[in-house]
């Protein structure tokens, strides 16, 4: 163990923090895409439900293959294992932005806009922080898959803890695996009770006690 | 201040959901839209702050065409009040009240002092404008909801059944505070509603839909008295009609039309006779025009049996009457205060056109604790 970590600690802390990075990145542009597309979504309801059952079919393909497929189209490195994790980003966040909004109290909605709201008063002071604790909800298994994932970046050259995971895998060394396993597991966990946090620090005080006023 | 012409709005194709309704509304008039469920009444209201969109006519609040004016500045002006209260809930009851007011860019100041002057209207403690709304109850939130309504005090105020989903009682003391709300700010109320007794007690005005189209639109009063066609009736039920009669019906309405008389001229030996064949004390006297001279009864015929032989040397001729058209509710206190076992009821020309008793009365009391009878007579035949 302690010989593990005298020559391989150093790669351990650096290759963390790629994987930190590369969740992060995928995650942040999940959130920047994923989000607004729910609001627009929840404008067009007969569309929407198809258009996220079709996201969810692409979703079933296997992640290996769709990280192959980035291959030819974008090369290897970081920047294709970014592109091909926020693909994966996007569902969760999308339909929980949209069920969110979707299921904000219409009787809200309408006594806003009939006090002289305009709709993107109506979404910003209304909608979204009234769907907020699902959205967030949502962020949150994004991130914890998303970490998982990203073991996979390795793969195509990204980088991260997968590295070790590849490595150990090919050179028979289980030690190689578990390091690259335990800290992705506890990142995961970390991410997940941080964002736990946020979602209790962001969810407006009136809402914390009850979702419904009559 | 708010006008309808030839208003028609249709959802697709089908028929109209309103159709070429035409109104004026007064400022500073209460007026009430009843109807069966679907027969309009919403979308008429919504047209008004152009929630919904009109298909044909014109809407004009204070002269001006709404479909000229930005919808999202026009609704700012006027005030709008729903069932479902719909109070922000992730506000508190201050940001909730003048929340208008933020829409308009409100200073802090302004928008709190005016929070703090509207909680007063409706008896509530100024702490629970640090309330969220889950923690109040139903009553109050929809005080607020009204609150909110007259924020920055527009001139017209849009209700959609604002009490509807509140509890009997607490719904009774909102009518109450709010009818008095209303008189003190002079506000033009439209106010939809499906309960007719909440009409009859909030309205100046009712306007009774059906279909889309406007039924009747006149005051509780005239409804109750002149009911525009069966329908009508109808809704405004049997029960509210016989309760509704005191008020507005007339002494012609509940008389006993076939009052035992004599004509001048009969001998009392007659007059005793049909007392006995009539079972009563009592007789009117009339001439051959029907016009009603003066009364006779048996005491008098009992002094003077042996003085006169026909009933006008005898009869009382200061007698008291009625006249046919007048209001029930006006002249039931002065039959009772004279105590008096009956009046004789007159047309204009003084003709005697039936009688009201005491057991006249009676009856009409019973009538309108025990409906018509039928009930009773189906509590009868349960019985057996
Ligand atoms: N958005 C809508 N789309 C289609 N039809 C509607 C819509 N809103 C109301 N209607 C129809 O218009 C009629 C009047 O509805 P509404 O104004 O809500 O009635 P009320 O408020 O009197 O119950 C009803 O037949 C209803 O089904
Ligand atoms: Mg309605």
């Amino acid at each position: 163990m302690m010989n593990f970590f005298a020559t391989h600690g150093n790669e351990l802390i650096i290759k963390t923090w790629e994987h930190l990075y590369i969740s992060m990145a995928a995650i942040l542009l999940g959130v920047f895409v994923a989000v607004p597309l729910g609001i627009l979504l929840s404008r067009a309801p007969n569309f929407a439900d198809r258009f996220i059952s079709f996201i969810g079919i692409l979703q079933t393909i296997p992640s290996l293959a769709i990280l192959a497929f980035f291959i030819p189209i974008l090369g290897v490195g970081k920047l294709p294992a970014i592109i091909a994790l926020f693909f994966y980003s996007l569902l969760p966040i999308l339909r929980n932005t949209y069920i969110g909004i979707r299921d904000v109290n219409p009787a809200v909605v309408e006594a806003g806009k009939g006090m002289g709201m305009s709709a993107l008063q109506s979404i910003i002071k209304v909608e979204l922080p009234m769907a907020l604790p699902v959205i967030m909800a949502g962020i949150r298994l994004s991130t914890v898959y998303l970490i998982g994932w990203a073991t996979l970046a390795a793969f195509i050259g990204g980088g991260g803890l997968g590295d070790f995971i590849f490595d150990g895998l090919n050179l028979y060394q289980p030690s190689l695996i578990i390091a690259g396993t335990v800290p992705a597991t506890i990142l995961a966990l970390i991410a997940d009770r941080l964002l736990a946090f946020l979602e209790n620090r962001l969810m407006p005080e009136g809402l914390k006690n009850s979702y419904e006023t009559a | 201040m708010l006008e309808f012409h030839n208003v028609t709005k249709r959802y697709g194709n089908g028929k109209p959901a309103v159709n070429n309704l035409n109104l004026t509304i007064k400022k500073g008039e209460f007026v009430c839209f009843i109807g069966p469920s679907g027969c309009g009444k919403t979308t008429t209201m919504k047209m008004v702050n152009r929630l919904i969109d009109i298909t044909e006519g014109t809407i004009l609040v204070d002269g001006k065409n709404i479909k000229e004016q930005d919808s999202v500045k026009l609704r700012r002006s006027i005030g709008y009040v729903i069932q479902q209260i719909g109070l922000m809930p992730h506000m508190t009851i201050r940001e909730n009240i003048v929340l208008v007011g933020t829409l308009l860019n409100w200073t802090k100041e302004r928008k709190d002092k005016r929070a703090r002057e509207l909680i007063k209207l409706v008896n509530l403690p100024e702490e629970y404008l640090d309330k969220y709304p889950h923690e109040l109850s139903g009553g109050q939130q929809q005080r607020i909801g009204v609150l909110r309504a007259l924020a920055v005090n527009p001139p017209l105020i849009l209700m959609d059944e604002p009490f509807g989903a509140l509890d009997p009682i607490t719904r009774d003391a909102l009518q109450e505070e709010f009818k008095k709300l209303q008189k003190e700010l002079n506000k033009t109320i439209v106010f939809v509603t499906h309960d007719m007794d909440e009409a009859l007690k909030l309205a100046d005005r009712i306007v009774i839909m059906k279909d889309g189209e406007i039924v009747q639109a006149d005051t509780p009063e005239e409804i109750l008295r002149n009911p525009a066609n069966e329908f009508v009736e109808e809704f405004l039920g049997k029960d509210r009609l016989i309760q509704g009669r005191p008020d507005v019906t007339t002494v012609g309405q509940i008389m006993n039309s076939t009052p035992i008389t004599v004509q001048i001229g009969t001998t009392l030996k007659s007059a005793i006779t049909k007392m006995r064949d009539g079972r009563v004390d009592s007789l009117l006297i009339t001439d051959s025009d029907n016009v009603l001279k003066g009364f006779l009864d048996i005491e008098s015929i009992n002094n003077n049996y042996k003085k006169a032989s026909k009933v006008e040397n005898v009869m009382e001729t200061n007698i008291y009457s009625v006249s046919q058209d007048s209001l029930l509710r006006d002249t039931i206190h002065k039959i009772l205060r004279r105590g008096a076992q009956y009046v004789p009821v007159v047309d204009e020309n003084h003709r005697l056109v039936g009688i009201v008793t005491r057991a006249t009365l009676a009856t009409l009391v019973y009538d309108t604790i025990w409906g018509d009878g039928t009930e009773l007579e189906e509590i009868v035949a349960q019985a057996e």
